[in-house]
């Protein structure tokens, strides 16, 4: 293993410690909570609070999305690890100006069970909670078992619709539908080339062979639909699209948002490689692309590999993605 | 005289069940590393050797699973966090009234601590998840004593029950969490929670075996 690193067992907070200081001007740490991390800005009296959180090693999520106008506060796992109900717990008290708080995060185990947790300490305290959950996954289980549908970069356009509707001045119940709309609009693919580490394991946890590529692998390697030999660039590009695109509930002449993020170690060049492929794909459906993001917004260590994510936007999403933030990553 | 231990100062049996886990460390995340992502051994050691610091020879057992849940649920998340901190905490809540510690306040502690895990958790028995281990360890010890069986021997059906559940994960289907979306690919590994449930009860029970003051 190549890695900077001081003792594994101290990379989490080596990498808040360092975040905070870097982004200063935006957020800060919680003081009795170091697994908490709060805007500048919050808790903004009367504004419904938007919180999130999830396991390290996906930066720059979650913390990194922790702004005005998006996060009011993150609560932050072990690698991989779901943050604890305390932790979220924390946050939400934090994001608390006063009129509700949204917990919009991904759909996996541990961060339910501690969502639940945190949000029967927050109601017992007095908080209004809703909570959204991200199922934009599209291999990670059929249409018809969306619910079981694993949360991942489609996260980000929803903290950004719920965000900027919060921020708006929407209430509680208006917020939660907008993100709702926007994670029910999002669709996502990862595709694997290499594996990643938890440096406290120190190797690999699974395997992608040299020479292959895995579609549909998860954020944490989780496996996808199909291993395959690694194919250009361009037919990679143009199987990702494929999968989104053909999921149910795309509308002909859709226009849409498209993220894609790099897995942690594929070079950004290759990024836009695979756009300039995926935007000729959307465009030979019918299909246009209102706006394009492309670089590493959601990670998975040094997995190399790619994931895109499309958000069928209408006049609604497509203002409340434009309305301002300080956010360091978007 | 029917057996029972005395709750003041058994915290140590925490402890040494915490000992038992961190030496099975590198074991619990080898073979979740099987079809999870291998953490399992780490964070388990992480929360299980912070709650043996705390304990003395004074701590009570109550104190003991309580403290133990305290740092599961507030430092370790994940989802072994939440599911063992609400087994321990129920446990504990179950016992704190209770100076010794008899079969049938044992029984009542098991089954607290089962609706824990089953509150939070949503898994049901054949998921290949921890309460594989602890369902049947539970129903094991209830019938022992419903037979007649005295605490003691009860505790050793458990243990029995808690192997042969854990060894059982082997051939299920993963249908919860991370590595059910292996599918099939599943099959043929141990389970790491239940595998770590097996470890939490049968040194649970060694140790309790060991602080039996009234012998029959």
């Amino acid at each position: 293993m190549q890695r900077f690193l001081n003792n594994p067992d101290d990379l989490v907070d080596e990498t808040i410690k360092g975040f905070v200081k870097a982004h200063r001007d935006i957020l800060h740490l919680n003081a009795e909570n170091h697994r908490v991390a709060i805007s500048n800005a919050a808790p903004v009296k009367g504004k419904v609070g938007i919180v999130t959180g999830g396991g390290s090693g996906h930066e720059p999520a979650f913390i990194g999305y922790v702004a005005n106008g998006m996060v009011d506060a993150v609560a932050m796992g072990e690698l991989f690890s779901s943050p604890t109900a305390k932790s979220f717990h924390d946050a939400i008290k934090a994001a608390d100006g006063g009129a509700g708080v949204a917990v919009l995060y991904g759909n996996y185990a541990g961060d339910n069970m501690n969502v639940k947790m945190a949000r029967k300490m927050a109601e017992n305290a007095g908080i209004e909670i809703a909570t959204v959950v991200a199922n934009d996954d599209v291999c990670s289980a059929s249409f018809d078992e969306r619910e079981k549908r694993r949360g991942v970069a489609g996260e980000i356009f929803m903290w950004k619709i719920g965000g900027a509707k919060a921020a708006l001045g929407g209430s509680l119940s208006e917020v939660q539908a907008a993100a709702q709309k926007a994670i029910d609009n999002c669709r996502s693919v990862g595709v694997g080339l290499g594996p990643c580490t938890l440096p406290a394991v120190g190797h690999p946890n699974f395997k992608i062979e040299s020479g292959t590529m895995e579609m549909g692998i998860g954020h944490h390697g989780e496996p996808g639909i199909e291993v395959t030999k690694l194919k250009s660039a361009n037919e990679v590009a143009s199987d990702m699209a494929a999968v989104v695109l053909s999921d149910p509930g795309q509308q002909s002449h859709a226009e849409y948002a498209v993220l894609v993020s790099g897995l942690g170690a594929t070079p950004i060049n290759e990024l836009y490689v695979l756009y300039d492929q995926i935007e000729k794909d959307i465009v030979a459906k019918g299909c246009s692309v209102y706006k394009a993001y492309v670089g590493n917004y959601f990670t998975s260590l040094e997995m190399v590999g790619a994931s895109l994510t499309i958000m069928a936007v209408d006049d609604e999403l497509k203002h409340l993605l434009a309305y301002e933030t300080n956010c360091a990553y978007f | 005289m029917p057996s029972s231990f005395e709750n003041a100062g058994s915290g140590k049996i925490v402890s040494a069940i915490a000992s038992e886990i961190v030496a099975n460390k590198a074991y619990l995340s080898e073979i979740d590393g099987k079809i999870g992502d291998g953490d399992h051994g780490i964070n388990m050691a992480k929360g299980f050797g912070k709650a043996a610091e705390h304990i003395t020879d004074q701590t009570s057992f109550h104190d003991g699973l309580s403290g133990l849940s305290n740092i599961l649920m507030n430092e370790i998340g994940g989802s072994m966090g939440p599911l063992y901190g609400m087994m321990f905490m129920e446990m504990a809540t179950s016992i704190k009234q209770v100076a010794s510690i008899d079969a049938a306040h044992f029984e009542l502690m098991l089954k607290a601590g089962l609706e824990g895990v089953v509150s939070i958790g949503g898994a049901k028995v054949g998921d290949k998840t921890l309460l594989d281990c602890l369902v049947p360890a539970v129903n094991a010890f209830s019938d022992a004593i419903k037979n007649g069986g005295d605490f003691s021997a009860s505790l050793t059906q458990m243990v029995l029950a808690a192997e042969a559940g854990r060894d059982n994960t082997i051939e299920l289907l993963a249908k919860i969490g991370r590595s059910s979306r292996l599918g099939d690919r599943s099959r043929g590994v141990l389970d790491a929670g239940a595998t770590s449930c097996c470890i939490i009860l049968t040194i649970m029970a060694t140790e309790i075996k060991l602080r039996f003051k009234n012998e029959v």
